[in-house]
């Protein structure tokens, strides 16, 4: 019964977040600010992360290449496939969900109880726009960029790995990154991106502008924030797969 | 001036405010008193609309905030200034910021003017200077004068603090009541304060309304206060020793 009210109260909340904003100079400066923390500050992990994995890709389907008939270039094409259609969309979305998630969801609960929410609704001002619009607005506009350049990285890493123990050459990987490419699967995985980015900005808002209580409780909300968005997106990551690319 | 005329609210089925009227006037530090629990706070949040009355009637100058919608609520609110309990303030933002924000996002003032006015509400507040600290780094007493800069950087009409004293020591505490007199008479503002600090009601009480079990109890001044016969009143006012002692010194 919670969760129903709850997901009536989450769209509630968006309804409001979707207003005009009370200045537009101080939205833009907002969402500039926001793109710093959400977008650039990820920037490592998803680094760190992206090659790694790519790497680990490469050395898989390079160890379970035993049968003659499989070409060398299989290698280069499996890497791509799983980067680009579920690595780097989903996964990287779901790690993003433990960083910026709970990040943002801390942030707001604790502008909450230390009444900073007030303080914004006295002077008159729409907390929910000024707040979680510029976040979502941040979102959807850089994580499409960070999973662009966790794809290079993570086919960058499998390259790497697969030169320096001499599994494959850089001419057969190169051919089979090439091997029947489909743009679709790069607006795919773009449009999954913008829709976690919503879902775990969103996600994670709501429960921290709803924080009643202490330290404690913001702790708890990010916690929470963090669970919900990662079920959303796997809910969202099936429901899209399914309409995208089973049409 | 603000009327409340008869509000009521509950928390599921506990009745915080019953049937509270009040009146509180311009130019006058109006205080409300009363213990913890007993409804203060809720009735300042009702009047300014961070709660919701259940029932009731809020009048600003006439105009009926139950009746407004939320813009036209904005509109009254971007009228008030608040002090909170724990100052409330950005701690991303500077000082200077933190007073800055009403202006920039509300006034149409140049940058020039907006730092004009940020350094007069500092100086208001004996905090020149200071502009460029963050609110982590200074004292309580420094942030409640930071939260009372910020209250009043678009010269409010009405002045709400809430328990302005809580946490300061008692020299400060004076200094932060005789600046919230002091602005109020300035710039004749509707003040209201909540306070349980028996220093504030006698020094700066200009009007006086006790609540006690969510009822607007007793109406009155710092004056009258003293000399009241109503029990629960004079139960709260002289409930430490050393009020008790003033009242000893009051009968003789």
């Amino acid at each position: 019964m919670k969760i129903i009210s709850n997901i009536g109260k989450y769209f509630m909340m968006l309804w409001i977040v979707f207003s005009k904003p009370e200045k537009l100079s101080v939205f833009l400066k907002r969402t500039i600010d926001e793109i710093q923390m959400i977008g650039i500050n990820s920037l490592p992990i998803v680094a760190l992360m992206s090659t790694f994995m790519g790497a680990v890709i490469s050395l898989q389907t390079a160890s379970n290449m035993d049968s003659p008939w499989l070409p060398e270039y299989t290698i280069g094409y499996i890497t791509r496939s799983s980067t680009i259609l579920e690595f780097s969309p989903t996964i990287i979305s779901l790690i993003l969900a433990g960083k910026v998630g709970s990040n943002v969801s801390s942030e707001i609960g604790m502008m909450r109880v230390t009444e900073q929410i007030d303080a914004l609704e006295i002077m008159g001002i729409n907390s929910l726009t000024h707040l979680v619009l510029p976040k979502i607005v941040a979102a959807i506009t850089f994580f499409p960029v960070l999973v662009i350049f966790s794809m290079i990285l993570s086919l960058m890493g499998g390259w790497l790995v697969l030169v320096l123990t001499e599994l494959s050459s850089t001419d057969t990987y190169i051919f089979g990154l090439r091997s029947f490419f489909k743009v679709s699967d790069i607006t795919y995985a773009l449009s999954k991106t913008v829709v976690f980015g919503f879902l775990i900005v969103s996600i994670s808002s709501f429960y921290g502008y709803y924080t009643k209580g202490g330290a404690l409780d913001v702790g708890r909300s990010s916690t929470q924030s963090v669970v919900m968005s990662s079920i959303a997106i796997l809910i969202a990551n099936l429901v899209m797969t399914q309409m995208i690319l089973m049409k | 001036m603000i009327e409340v005329n008869n509000v009521n609210k509950y928390f599921g089925s506990h009745h915080v405010l019953q049937d509270v009227k009040a009146t509180f006037y311009k130019g006058k530090v109006n205080l409300i008193i009363g213990a913890s629990g007993s409804g203060k706070s809720v009735l300042a949040k009702s009047i300014v609309g961070l709660h919701e009355a259940d029932t009731g009637e809020i009048f600003y100058d006439g105009r009926d905030f139950t009746k407004l919608n939320p813009y036209q609520r904005r509109d009254i609110r971007k009228e008030i200034g608040m002090l909170f309990q724990g100052s409330a303030l950005f701690d991303s933002m500077t000082v200077e910021e933190n007073v800055m924000f009403p202006l920039v996002m509300f006034s149409k003032k140049t940058k020039k003017e907006m730092q004009e006015r940020v350094d007069f509400c500092l100086d208001r507040v004996n905090l020149p200077g200071k502009n460029k600290l963050y609110p982590a780094e200074c004292s309580g007493g420094m942030q409640k004068r930071i939260g009372i800069a910020r209250a009043i950087s678009m010269n409010p009409k009405y002045l709400f603090c809430d328990e302005p004293n809580s946490g300061l020591d008692p020299q400060t505490s004076i200094i932060i009541d005789n600046l919230i007199r002091e602005i109020t008479y300035e710039f004749n503002t509707t003040t209201i304060v909540i306070t349980h600090d028996m220093n504030s009601v006698i020094e700066v009480g200009d009007t006086i309304n006790f609540i006690y079990k969510g009822k607007n109890w007793w109406q009155g001044d710092s004056k009258t206060i003293l000399k009241t016969d109503n029990k629960e009143v004079i139960d709260f006012v002289f409930a430490s020793e050393f009020m008790k002692e003033i009242k000893d010194k009051l009968k003789r």
